[in-house]
């Protein structure tokens, strides 16, 4: 980048550098000049169509699209220039007068560009004394539907399926006035990365399926997060109501995933809403597991695993901070640990350079692998006659129950009981799920991201870093730790991969493990 | 030309010569009239050299923008890339049908145009896109082009000379914008016919991305008469006071005259001449009205403003309207102007490309509450609501097509708002509200 010139402008009277090519609107926002629009999105190509980013630039006969014209040398810009507001103005009457005002049944209400702008810009009144275009909704398959009355034609649904998702299904069809977003005869909106399409319309027109009707805008919580659907890691947004979790989005990074999440990612909250979960710690007595208070079970789980051999089964879900003081422990008492990972199929997204939702459906195996967790597919091999069995994370989901037959003890942290468990748990130490604590996770590239805590965990379940620091202490290893930073603060100082990591130092945008730590996972080495 | 095909007097017929010649149809007919001269000795020449050749002519573009010929073709450098060029035959704009008249009598001329510009540009490669409902020039064009082929006038070795000429000749799908260049170039492309956002302009990236040069069939026509006689012949066309507006222009008349048709005058003749001698003035009974001077998407003149006009870029300027495409469209005294305004928009929201807001929306509106007006159901609001939305879409969008909706509206509410008046006085549901409001205080 050393050898592109700056340049040097002027946007709403406050003098910026910008690298020479910028365009107006992208400069503006260094500037901090939000300019209206709604056609462009810096994630696809510029269209230039829906004039609402219309400024006055000096020397310039007409008003320019700051999305479209080229930021020079010397310009000087008015955003709020009578002349252009007029314009903008111009473009919301324009806009509406087709649009039915239907906001308070409208799912986007709240998080609209169209309201926000008309709110900030627009006229009071309407003008239009004629009968409104009426197209019908229509169901785009996948996840979402099409209410072309809101539509304002921006096409950037139909970009991104072009030049981002490479599947061209949906496009203008009609002129004029008459003009709708179209989907080609026969195909449906089921590519795995079509649910971004929602996100990327700035009005009502494409809505979640999943989410229609379920929350208003201004009802939602909203949390940062890291998508656990795979090791991709791509940082979203988890938005709570009420404490359930009604939906998840993409936040925008551009070293993970740009702008985007897969249906995949946006699909998988609902395993953070369940209603089965472990929220009490249970201790089995003669009358089978019994509720407990923490030090109690606590204590119970040590004293069961004391003198045996640990195995541990840990799910490649946990974040980084759970799984380096399982290390710990598994270091301390000279125990074994693995992890399972599910697969499925790869899904790349080709217009965005090495963003897929990947084969391996675990968000954490990497830092599992840095940590020295085995990967298997099968305890059987782990796990010795007479050994303890510590299951941390993991459901056992599609696990065969011989396998964990020869345990002598069988301790559970996680989030739900597995059914198989049931009769066999000693202890069961409730544990929060990835939404309801805070962390970090590693993904395939080896880069270290932060989640914070989205929703609060049922009944008196702890994070699982918590118990697991709790149970550290128990077995008379070393660290004390009151909050997942001075865990990750250990981890940092004791291992290279993590080295000079603070979660100040990652921020929200994260950053890649030291070079040479081995990502050993397969997928990574290709 | 006049109507069948007999020049006046007054004419000055370079293009127009052979309409109605069907002999000059034919190859052999059209190199008889000494066609495929002029080509013979350009791709000999250097490209710079034309390319200075057309520039000295004074040869404007005959599309309706009228921009300098020469000029445009400079643009494009031996810079080794692929070059374009692209013969805009989509004749959309309504009132105008003089390169109908050009590929229906002379293709050959419009063939030798092509590949003679081709050759001063650089390019190899040239593509006529013809509008899709001009079924007879499409079959004269296509035969002209076979039988150049057949004639070894195109190809691998045009005419002996070493170099490739290609013609393509490209049938469009029936859209008024896909006589836009960039459009065109979309719809050439496989795309939908939609304007793209200039920069870049064509010259730079046009075709498949490629420096493209877009050109008039009557510009094109106009080439190979001006390489074969010289700048110099050519500049003898237009009146001695106005050097910027050179040569022959092709008018199509159509509408309220004695004699519709095309005629080919010098440029800077007058226009009442033009209406009431060359074209034979209004019908028995009857007088002018108003005059759009240049295809639909130019201002309307009156009657007293197009008599006091001259023919020319500037002269048209002067009156304040524009030559444009040279479509005439005349109205007389019986036509109302609200209904002829109406339908011009109604056409320009059917064709709107539905990308830029304004366009998309506007043109739309603008119709619909014209054609409230006209159907008597106006109010005076609507008036300034006609202007407001008017100067909303004028100089904003990506291409002129939302500008042509609001001219017509503008100069027609300007000019002609007693009629517009007329129509919202006769309103019947306002009467009956205003009548009952006053009854009701009463």
């Amino acid at each position: 980048m050393a050898d592109v010139k700056t340049i040097s402008l002027q946007i709403e009277g406050r003098p910026i550098q910008v690298p020479e090519g910028m365009s107006i609107l992208e400069a503006a926002k260094t500037a901090g000049v939000l300019i209206p629009h709604y056609c462009y999105h810096p994630g696809l190509p510029v269209a230039g169509v829906c004039r609402m980013c219309l400024v006055e630039v000096e020397k310039m006969p007409k008003l320019a699209p700051a999305c479209a014209t080229t930021a020079m040398e010397g310009q000087v810009v008015h955003v709020h220039s009578p002349k252009a507001l007029e314009a903008r103005k111009g473009v919301l009457e324009f806009l509406l007068i087709n649009h039915p005002l239907d906001c308070p049944i409208c799912d986007q209400s709240g998080e609209c560009e169209l309201q926000d702008y008309t709110f900030a810009e627009g006229r009071a009144d309407s003008r239009y004394r004629e009968p409104k275009r009426f197209n019908p909704v229509e169901d785009f398959g996948g996840d979402v539907l099409y209410v072309p009355n809101r539509c304002i034609l921006c096409t950037r649904c139909v970009r991104f399926m072009d030049d981002v998702a490479h599947e061209p299904v949906l496009n203008v069809s009609e002129r004029g006035d008459r003009a709708f977003i179209g989907k080609a005869e026969g195909e449906d909106l089921t590519n795995p990365w079509a649910g971004n399409v929602v996100d990327l319309c700035p009005v009502g027109a494409l809505l979640s399926k999943d989410f229609l009707n379920k929350a208003r805008a201004w009802e939602l919580d909203r949390a940062p997060t890291v998508c656990t659907g795979c090791s991709q890691g791509c940082n979203a947004v988890a938005e709570t109501r009420d404490n359930v979790v009604v939906r998840m989005r993409p936040r925008p990074n551009d070293a993970v995933n740009q702008y985007y999440l897969c249906d995949v990612g946006r699909m998988g909250y609902r395993e953070f809403n369940r209603r089965d979960r472990a929220d009490q710690p249970l201790v089995r007595t003669t009358a089978g597991l019994v509720i407990s208070e923490w030090e109690v079970a606590i204590q119970s789980a040590m004293a069961l695993m004391a003198g045996k051999r640990l195995t541990v089964l840990a799910s490649p879900n946990l974040s980084n901070e759970s799984l380096f003081l399982l290390a710990r422990i598994i270091t301390h008492v000279h125990g074994a640990g693995v992890f399972r990972v599910a697969r499925g199929a790869a899904a790349p997204l080709p217009g965005v350079e090495d963003l897929a939702l990947r084969e391996e459906r675990a968000a954490n195996a990497t830092a599992a692998r840095l940590l020295g967790f085995r990967e298997s597919t099968t305890l059987g091999a782990a796990l010795k006659s007479g050994d303890a069995l510590l299951v941390v994370g993991d459901g056992l989901d599609d696990m065969d129950t011989s396998e964990i037959d020869g345990a002598s003890v069988i301790v559970y942290i996680g989030t739900a009981l597995p059914t198989v468990l049931e009769a066999r748990a000693a202890v069961v130490l409730p544990a929060t799920n990835i939404l309801e604590e805070e962390g970090t996770l590693t993904n395939l590239r080896g880069r270290v991201q932060r989640f914070l805590q989205a929703k609060a965990a049922p009944g008196v379940a702890r994070p699982t870093w918590y118990i697991l620091a709790d149970l550290l202490a128990a077995v008379g290893g070393t660290g004390q730790f009151y909050l997942p930073s001075d865990v990750f603060e250990a981890l940092a100082a004791t291992h290279a991969s993590f080295a000079d990591m603070s979660y100040d130092a990652l921020g929200m945008r994260g950053m890649p493990v030291r070079e040479g730590a081995p990502l050993r996972s397969a997928e990574a080495a290709r | 030309m006049g109507y069948p095909h007999q020049s006046h007097p007054r004419e000055t017929p370079i293009l127009s010569r052979y309409f109605g010649d069907a002999e000059a149809r034919t190859i052999d007919g059209w190199r008889a009239r000494g066609g495929y001269d002029a080509l013979q000795q350009a791709l000999t020449t250097d490209p710079q050299e034309l390319q200075a050749l057309v520039k000295d002519s004074g040869l404007r573009g005959r599309g309706g923008a009228g921009f300098p010929t020469g000029m445009k073709w400079s643009f494009m450098k031996p810079d080794g890339k692929t070059h374009y060029l692209c013969c805009n035959a989509d004749e959309s704009e309504p009132g105008t049908f003089k390169d109908r008249e050009i590929m229906r009598w002379t293709p050959h001329g419009l063939v030798e145009g092509v590949a003679l510009a081709a050759h001063a540009i650089y390019a190899e490669t040239a593509y006529i896109y013809i509008r899709g409902e001009f079924t007879e020039p499409l079959a004269h064009v296509t035969r002209a082009v076979e039988d150049a082929y057949a004639a070894g006038i195109l190809g691998a070795n045009a005419m002996g000379s070493g170099k490739r000429v290609d013609v393509h000749v490209h049938r469009g799908a029936g859209a008024y914008i896909c006589g836009e260049e960039t459009a065109l170039m979309n719809s050439l492309e496989g795309r939908r016919g939609n304007p793209r956002i200039k920069p870049p302009f064509p010259a730079v990236a046009g075709l498949f991305g490629k420096p493209t040069t877009i050109n008039n069939v009557e510009t094109l026509a106009t080439i190979p008469y001006i390489i074969k006689n010289g700048a110099e012949w050519y500049r003898q066309y237009g009146r001695p006071d106005n050097t910027k507006s050179i040569g022959t222009k092709l008018f199509s008349v159509c509408g309220n005259i004695t004699r519709p048709g095309n005629y080919e005058v010098a440029l800077g003749f007058p226009f009442k001449d033009f209406l009431y001698d060359l074209c034979g003035g209004p019908l028995a009974g009857r007088e002018i009205k108003a005059v759009i001077p240049g295809g639909s998407s130019v201002p309307i003149l009156t009657r007293e403003e197009a008599e006091g006009a001259v023919m020319d870029y500037e002269g048209f300027v002067a009156a304040g309207t524009m030559l444009g495409s040279g479509g005439v469209i005349v109205f007389d005294d019986r036509q109302d102007m609200v209904r002829q305004i109406a339908r011009l928009t109604r056409f320009y929201a059917h064709e709107s490309c539905a990308q830029c807001s304004q366009c998309r929306e506007g043109t739309a509106w603008i119709t619909r509450i014209m054609e409230r007006i006209r159907d008597g159901d106006g109010t005076t609001e609507d008036l300034d609501t006609l202007v407001s939305i008017s100067e909303g879409m004028s100089g904003k969008t990506i291409c002129v097509l939302s500008d042509s909706c609001a001219t017509p509206v503008m100069s027609g509410l300007k000019k002609f708002r007693h009629e517009f008046e007329a129509k919202i006085a006769a309103n019947r549901s306002m009467v009956t509200v205003a009548g009952a409001l006053r009854a009701s205080a009463a």
